[in-house]
């Protein structure tokens, strides 16, 4: 297995697919090292999360996390896996990118020294210790025992506190009035929004809807609490990284090949 | 012994067909007595309720609440006393068989808490009308009530004033 280290200081965004653009994540500054897969070695997605029952409470037992190959994803994979976010859960580009929502997009980088370019699907990171939880004045932000973070937006007053604390940008303010929501993901002007990790899939024991979109073995969801689990597995055996590992948020979405 | 079980049994049966029959009696007696500005929301197309409608009344806000804070929060996603449901039970189809929104005066939670004057905030954020992928059995069977009573009964808005209710009082009107 040969390591590569790429040089860390000239991996830079050059664009994000909506929203504020350049400077808005040089946070991916620093984190990047790329290193050379073993031969033969594969991800692969695999529905493994078994269905509580319904009546159950979640618990720490679990805690869901994802794990995204960068290598195995083109502009259009990563716009597919945004389309299929959009599709599941109802939100839109309504064709005012300062204030749309976005709960996934597409980030693209490239090496300056090597001209080398790719691009990866970027959402809450679902970390263990989320700082928009820390900065939530009502308690409207918080982390399921599972690892999931949400926003509970009956409680949720707008301040946007979250979206600011948030390094990963993961976080959006809804501003216009929404009609017509999908009935499990309720979402309204006012109160602040992000990923689920399709919070009504998992609990249905189905993967989140950008998984199921996205190229064989791209992205990996999972258990990482079940050492039995594919993802467990992979992240033990193969180098992933967390973004921003040094602000020791220990996000459940790592990534490979940044 | 047998035969006196069977004879129990059916004295039972023939006790419940006559409870049914008085109970439904009392419903239509009720129905007409019922002036027509009162609210009169548009009966489900589900079925029995997760609670007697009288129950429902006083408290489906408080378990809605609580059922919303056992989902939200611990996932538990379990169909009773969900507003789901309750969207998908209580749907009312328009003139052109669509689902209407809460925009209109017809939807179910509109004709009362529009005549309680009390505004729900609930559909801000949450969709107030029945999706496709949700209760199969309630589309296929389809709404019997669009055009039910129920909804005209509900009355014009300006039915619903003060001086009505002083003129029901009074006995000037029924």
């Amino acid at each position: 297995m040969i390591s590569l280290k790429q040089d860390q200081t000239k991996v830079k965004e050059t664009k994000v697919t909506s929203g504020d653009e350049a400077g808005r994540r040089e946070f991916l500054k620093g984190s990047a090292a790329a290193l050379a897969l073993a031969p033969g070695m594969t991800l692969f997605a695999y529905g493994e999360a078994l269905a509580k029952p319904a009546d159950q409470a979640v618990s720490t037992k679990s805690r869901w996390g994802l794990l995204i190959d960068a290598a195995k994803f083109s502009d259009e994979d990563v716009d597919a896996c945004v389309k299929a976010c959009q599709d599941e859960n109802g939100w839109s580009d309504t064709g005012k990118p300062l204030t749309d929502p976005q709960w996934i997009r597409r980030v693209n980088l490239k090496n300056k020294k090597t001209e080398e370019q790719f691009s990866l699907p970027m959402m809450c990171q679902h970390c263990a210790e989320p700082p928009c939880v820390d900065v939530c004045p009502t308690g409207a932000s918080f982390k399921r025992k599972d690892g999931i973070v949400l926003v509970d937006k009956h409680i949720c007053i707008g301040c946007r506190y979250c979206m600011m604390a948030c390094p990963y940008k993961a976080r959006s303010f809804v501003h216009e009035h929404i009609e017509d929501q999908k009935e499990h993901a309720p979402r309204g002007i006012g109160t602040v929004e992000s990923c689920t990790m399709c919070v009504h899939l998992v609990d249905e024991g189905k993967e989140p809807a950008c998984v199921k979109a996205a190229p064989a073995g791209a992205m990996v969801f999972g258990d990482l609490n079940d050492k039995t689990s594919k993802l467990a597995q992979l992240i033990k055996s193969v180098a992933t990284q967390q973004v921003r590992a040094d602000l020791n948020l220990d996000p459940g979405v790592r990534y490979r090949n940044i | 012994m047998k035969i006196v079980l069977i004879m129990q049994k059916l004295i039972m049966t023939m006790l419940g067909v006559a409870f049914i029959g008085v109970s439904l009696l009392a419903s239509v007696g009720q129905a007409s007595a019922q002036p027509e500005w009162m609210p009169n929301p548009p009966k489900a197309i589900g079925g029995q309720c997760d609670l007697d409608p009288k129950e429902m009344r006083v408290k489906h806000m408080t378990l809605l609440d609580h059922k919303r804070d056992q989902t939200m929060h611990d996932g538990i996603r379990t169909k009773k006393y969900s507003l789901k449901n309750c969207i998908a039970c209580h749907a009312v189809k328009d003139e052109s068989n669509k689902y209407v929104t809460v925009k209109d005066e017809r939807h179910f939670c509109r004709s009362c808490h529009d005549y309680a004057a009390v505004r729900i905030d609930c559909f801000d954020c949450h969709a107030s009308r029945p999706q496709d992928t949700m209760n199969k059995a309630a589309k296929a069977a389809g709404n019997p009530h669009a055009k039910s009573a129920g909804i005209s009964a509900i009355g014009k808005p300006g039915d619903r004033t003060v001086a009505t209710l002083r003129k029901f009082i009074a006995g000037e009107v029924k």
